[in-house]
């Protein structure tokens, strides 16, 4: 099972530090100074997750690597996280919505996995569902304000939703890590969380009186390293200096 | 956007506080963006503290140039004044 673990692990972990690292990116640009605060402290929130988990799969792995080595010294192929947050940021709309799907799947994910049979990973759980309690409110304040604001927010709302629908469906992808793992009860069956899921996302949508995405086709292939073509020009980014100056510390 | 967004004045009570104090402005759209606005500028999120959003436009300030009117006449009462009495330490805070 300690196989199954690091893969979960590292999995969730390269989620949240991927998307940790896109929303950092709006630092200093964000639309108002308060929203330039809001966004930062969720990347902060993503990144502490990402550190924890990052440091137990290290622990679980036994190699050595601690968290350092897993978010600085891997290349695409060996990243595992959703083609979801990989997406670039694009406009508010579209990071707000990204922001929206991503923590509401999370808020679950994390509310289970907190009465997991691995301590750890219950521990790590249960301190970021009150992180991800916010992220949802956060997100959602900021979909219902923009689908049911001006006629041009609306519009830019409406083209978020029909460019990031196709990759939702990823999130909820089952294989052999995650089956294994929810039997042991040690980590949620990611396909259980779906029905919450488009529920609390519907009602979202009809407070911000946006339409319902109909059925579209769904991108995959985060879980297994084949990314999207944005995702090499992120961690070239991200790991420039340590791939620069390895092993240094600081 | 923040010339379209109206100024909030923003009273938190910490952790361990008696009352709330005034502790700074920020614009937001609404009071509930106002009230998570404050949380992340003002709190740091330290938890167990309560905020209080106010649109600035609700609040009616004395007019320095009543000072005199205002405030001066007390000063030299000094009955006006409850200094005189020990308080108990079973009544704790005044």
């Amino acid at each position: 099972m300690k196989k199954e673990l690091f893969e979960l692990l590292l999995r969730v972990a390269d989620d949240h530090l991927v998307l940790g690292h896109r929303v950092s990116e709006w630092c200093g640009h964000a639309p108002t100074l308060e929203e330039d605060l809001a966004l930062p402290n969720i990347a902060l929130d993503l990144i502490g997750q990402a550190r924890s988990l990052y440091t137990y799969a290290g622990e679980i792995e036994g190699k050595g690597r601690d968290e350092d080595a897993l978010a600085y010294m891997r290349r695409e192929r060996e990243y595992h996280n959703l083609l979801l947050v990989e997406r670039p940021n694009g406009d508010f709309a579209q990071t707000v919505l990204r922001q929206l799907y991503f923590s509401v799947f999370m808020h679950g994910w994390w509310r289970e996995a907190a009465k997991s049979t691995d301590e750890t990973l219950a521990a790590i759980a249960a301190k970021a569902v009150k992180e991800s309690v916010y992220h949802v409110r956060h997100a959602a304040e900021w979909t219902i304000r923009l689908g049911d604001g001006t006629e041009e927010s609306a519009r830019r709302m409406a083209a978020a939703v029909e460019a990031l629908y196709p990759y939702t469906g990823e999130l909820f992808e089952t294989d052999a890590v995650t089956d294994a793992l929810s039997k042991a009860g040690i980590a949620p069956d990611p396909a259980s969380l779906k029905a919450e899921w488009e529920r609390t996302i519907a009602d979202v949508f009809a407070e911000a009186e946006l339409a319902l995405p109909g059925e579209a086709w769904q991108h995959s292939g985060g879980r297994k390293g084949v990314h999207s073509e944005d995702m090499g020009h992120l961690l070239a980014e991200l790991q420039h200096m340590q791939r620069t100056y390895p092993g240094l510390t600081w | 956007m923040t010339t379209q967004t109206p100024l909030w004045e923003v009273f938190i009570r910490p952790r361990n506080g008696l009352a709330h104090r005034h502790c700074g402005s920020l614009h937001a759209a609404d009071a509930e963006m106002a009230l998570q606005a404050a949380r992340d500028v003002y709190t740091r999120r330290g938890e167990g503290t309560s905020i209080w959003v106010v649109p600035s436009a609700e609040i009616t300030a004395s007019d320095p140039k009543d000072k005199d009117a205002l405030f001066e006449p007390t000063a030299d009462k000094i009955y006006r004044h409850p200094t005189f009495y020990e308080i108990p330490d079973e009544v704790g805070h005044m």
